[in-house]
């Protein structure tokens, strides 16, 4: 009988709390959370379930849909391992040094977040097309970053810096410098007592960081469309094609698309989630 | 006030009984202990009568009045928490006339009356000078008092003591004992102190309920459980400590 | 000298890629003089655009608090069946991206969606319209409020709480003197950063907004206008309105958690 046990524990387990509210707070959060989180979510579910396998193939294979999914994992990966090297070095800054400048330059890390998308966007623009202060710069090289691939890693790249940076962050803060010293007098170099001793213990925060940066890139909108040129099969973003299959009415295209990007973005967060768990369990094993 | 406890039954998560049928009479005026180990389901009973825990079978009642269903906060019960559950951001004055504060309409007494009777409460305390200071500026003796002020202010009914001197060291422990009982006794409230340490409940109460495994293996004074423990548990117990 | 070169790096790095775009918002909105920038900001597409944005905040920011409050409250202090799912659940509007976000809307409240159909006769719209706006982005801030109370409260306890109870106060008193004295910074917090997120929200309000000149459009989708209007004077205009509440927000965050070192760690 242990399989019906379960669940009748678990109904017991309801320890009632003697204070006040539960039905008033209860009612108020699971009328909120259908109305504005579980209902549209339950949308796309069901638009999706409408769509054959046929259809969702139909739309995925289109050579558009297919260019504009590389456009945006490339343009993330990129942005992401350049978030995952410079977050670190951001952190370690922030933590480990004092210096004039550093409350502002900590403050300056939260600006992406703090700052709406679509500012950003106008921003990158003024900043890296032709006539921009880099854009010009840049220009006579023959190099341009503005309404290319580049201009969208850019702009994935300032949006999503945070992320890494305040992953990371905490867990130098919780690094042990003694295990550092011991490692240096046992003649380990600089370099390779922070391979060997420093950055395994920093791999859950890059591991999170690098994870929500690619995320966050994958969605990001507002900063990349006025920066990336929109060219369908060049610099045309996934999203950007569902916003474009929207505005003609074509829902199950639109859907297709959204829960293919939805599903990556889960299926990383899971990962990144499993490989953590091992991470940390490997960390405390050896310790 | 006279507290029958009548085959008061609790359990948690479906597992066996924290409180089997547990029938105890508190008499007016009284000050009685329930000594026994961790797990005994002293506690738990201390929260029923309190209206912090609703038993699964039973009945409580207060001068013939069933209470068994009542909430905590209509059962005018002074209770000192362990940790004394001072409001933090509250002054030692705020805290001990938060009880009059909360009364509803004309049951509630005027802002000078209030104020009077938290100078009296204070001065029973004997930290006349301390009502502006907050619970963090004040000694573990002295916030266990401000508990005791604050229980006392609202006039109880029944005054409830969970483990009060638990967090206190030992010297502390010793002096605030009596003082403790004192008060009880210049207020002649009927109270209920759990605890697990024997000689404390020797010491403060009149009678002592021994309990074990959610019964009570025997109520009586210092006296009758010292020369006759009506069980192996009870010598053992008493005698352990 | 490795000190050096790496904090030397580490702020080269922050000045181009973050220090510079945000610079060049105010060197272009200002460039053609102080009353060019004036006049962009009071025509009255802008002036409309900013009034929508200021209602919507103003509705988001009570539904929001009211909703945080709850949710924490009922997460920290009650067991109950589905109370991780819920947890999880509050969090999902973080994980996903705004315009997937405003797209599941349109599916299910829009007029082709159950929901937005089965309300068309009553000549309901949801959608392309200011309750839209709100919904998306209720959506895309709600999780902010809960994400901050809920740990202060976890971490408080209900000690006092239940002290209260025996001492006679009801749930509102409860609530009032005992529990919201505990969580006010975190609860100002919070607010404080879902209504940042509600003004400058862009992606999600774009796909429900249904953009019409003049009606439905907020701020950062003006600016878009402006912009594609060739408007750039504008729409730099525009945006240093909304960079300056995004630094106003900082600022903000900076104050407390400089009074409560605890609050604003995260985030």
């Amino acid at each position: 009988m242990p399989i019906l046990q379960t669940p009748m524990d678990a109904l017991r387990r309801r320890r009632r709390s003697p204070l006040p509210g539960l039905g008033l707070t209860l009612g108020v959060t699971v009328t909120f959370v259908t109305l504005i989180i579980l209902l549209p979510l339950s949308g796309l579910a069901w638009q999706f379930a409408q769509l054959g396998w046929s259809d969702y193939l139909f739309v995925m294979s289109d050579p558009r849909t297919l260019a504009s999914l590389r456009v945006t994992i490339t343009a993330a990966l990129l942005a992401t391992v350049v978030n995952g090297i410079f977050g670190l070095l951001l952190a370690w800054v922030l933590v480990r040094y004092r210096f004039p400048g550093r409350a502002a330059l900590d403050a300056l890390v939260d600006l992406p977040f703090a700052l709406p998308t679509s500012v950003a966007g106008i921003a990158l623009v003024a900043v890296y097309a032709q006539d921009g202060w880099i854009g010009s710069l840049i220009e006579p090289l023959g190099l341009k970053i503005a309404y290319t691939w580049w201009g969208i890693v850019i702009a994935m790249t300032f949006t999503s810096v945070p992320f890494a940076v305040r992953a990371i962050q905490p867990l130098i803060e919780e690094l042990d410098r003694r295990e550092e010293d011991a490692a240096t007098t046992l003649g380990a170099s600089r370099w390779q007592t922070f391979r060997s001793i420093t950055l395994p213990q920093l791999s859950p925060g890059i591991l999170t960081g690098t994870g929500l940066s690619f995320v966050r890139s994958l969605g990001e909108f507002g900063a990349v469309i006025f920066i990336a040129g929109n060219l369908p099969y060049e610099t045309e973003i996934a999203s950007l094609l569902i916003v474009i299959r929207l505005d003609e009415f074509d829902y199950p295209a639109a859907s297709a698309i959204a829960g293919t990007m939805l599903a990556l973005s889960l299926i990383v967060l899971v990962v990144i989630n499993i490989l953590q768990t091992r991470l940390y369990r490997k960390l405390e094993g050896a310790a | 006030m006279t507290l029958e406890i009548d085959r008061i039954t609790k359990s948690f998560d479906g597992d066996a009984a924290v409180l089997n049928e547990v029938s105890l009479t508190v008499k007016d005026g009284e000050f009685l202990a329930l000594l026994g180990p961790s797990g005994s389901g002293k506690t738990t009973l201390l929260n029923l009568i309190a209206g912090l825990t609703k038993p699964d079978g039973g009945t409580l009642r207060l001068d013939g009045d069933d209470i068994t269903t009542r909430p905590a906060g209509a059962r005018r019960f002074g209770m000192v928490f362990q940790s004394y559950a001072l409001f933090r951001h509250m002054t030692v004055a705020d805290n001990i006339g938060f009880g009059l504060r909360v009364l509803k309409g004309k049951d509630r007494p005027t802002k000078p009356a209030r104020r009077a009777r938290v100078a009296e409460l204070l001065d029973l305390i004997e930290m006349p000078d301390l009502g502006d200071r907050y619970p963090a500026q004040l000694s573990g003796g002295q916030q266990q008092r401000v508990a005791m002020a604050r229980a006392l202010a609202i006039s109880p009914r029944l005054l409830l003591l969970d483990e009060p001197f638990s967090a206190l060291d030992a010297q502390v422990r010793r002096n605030l004992r009596g003082s403790v009982r004192d008060l009880q006794q210049k207020v002649g409230v009927t109270a209920i102190l759990v605890t697990h340490d024997q000689a404390e409940a020797f010491e403060i109460a009149d009678r002592v309920a021994v309990m074990n495994g959610g019964i009570i293996e025997q109520v009586g004074t210092p006296a009758d459980l010292a020369e006759r423990p009506s069980s192996d548990f009870v010598r053992d117990f008493i005698g352990a400590a | 000298m490795r000190r050096t070169v790496l904090i030397a790096l580490a702020i080269l790095f922050a000045a181009i890629v973050i220090v510079l775009p945000v610079a060049a918002i105010f060197t272009r909105a200002f460039a053609e003089g102080l009353s060019v920038w004036a006049a962009a900001v009071t025509e009255p597409e802008t002036v409309a655009a900013i009034r929508l944005t200021i209602l919507t905040a103003l509705i988001v920011l009570p539904v929001n608090i009211v909703f945080g409050l709850c949710a924490a409250w009922a997460i920290a202090r009650y067991r109950f069946p589905g109370r991780r799912a819920l947890l999880v659940l509050i969090e999902v509007p973080f994980a996903i991206s705004p315009i997937v976000a405003g797209l599941c809307f349109l599916l299910i409240y829009g007029a082709y969606g159950p929901v937005g159909a089965a309300l068309q006769p009553y000549g309901i719209q949801l959608m392309f319209n200011l309750i839209g706006i709100v919904l998306v982005s209720l959506f895309v801030t709600c999780p902010f409020v809960v994400r901050e109370v809920l740990p202060v409260l976890s971490v408080t306890g209900e000690d006092e709480e239940r002290a209260a109870l025996t001492l006679g106060a009801n749930g509102w008193q409860i609530f009032r003197f005992v529990t919201f004295p505990n969580i006010t910074w975190a609860l100002v917090y919070g607010a404080i950063l879902a209504t940042a997120r509600a003004i400058g929200e862009f992606g999600a309000v774009s796909v429900v907004s249904g953009a019409i000149r003049g009606q439905t459009m907020t701020l950062p989708l003006q600016i878009e206008l402006l912009y594609n209007d060739y408007n750039t004077t504008g729409a730099f205009a525009a945006a240093t309105v909304l960079a300056l509440l995004a630094l106003l927000t900082l600022v903000l965050r900076g104050i407390i958690s400089y009074f409560h070192p605890a609050r604003g760690a995260t985030a």
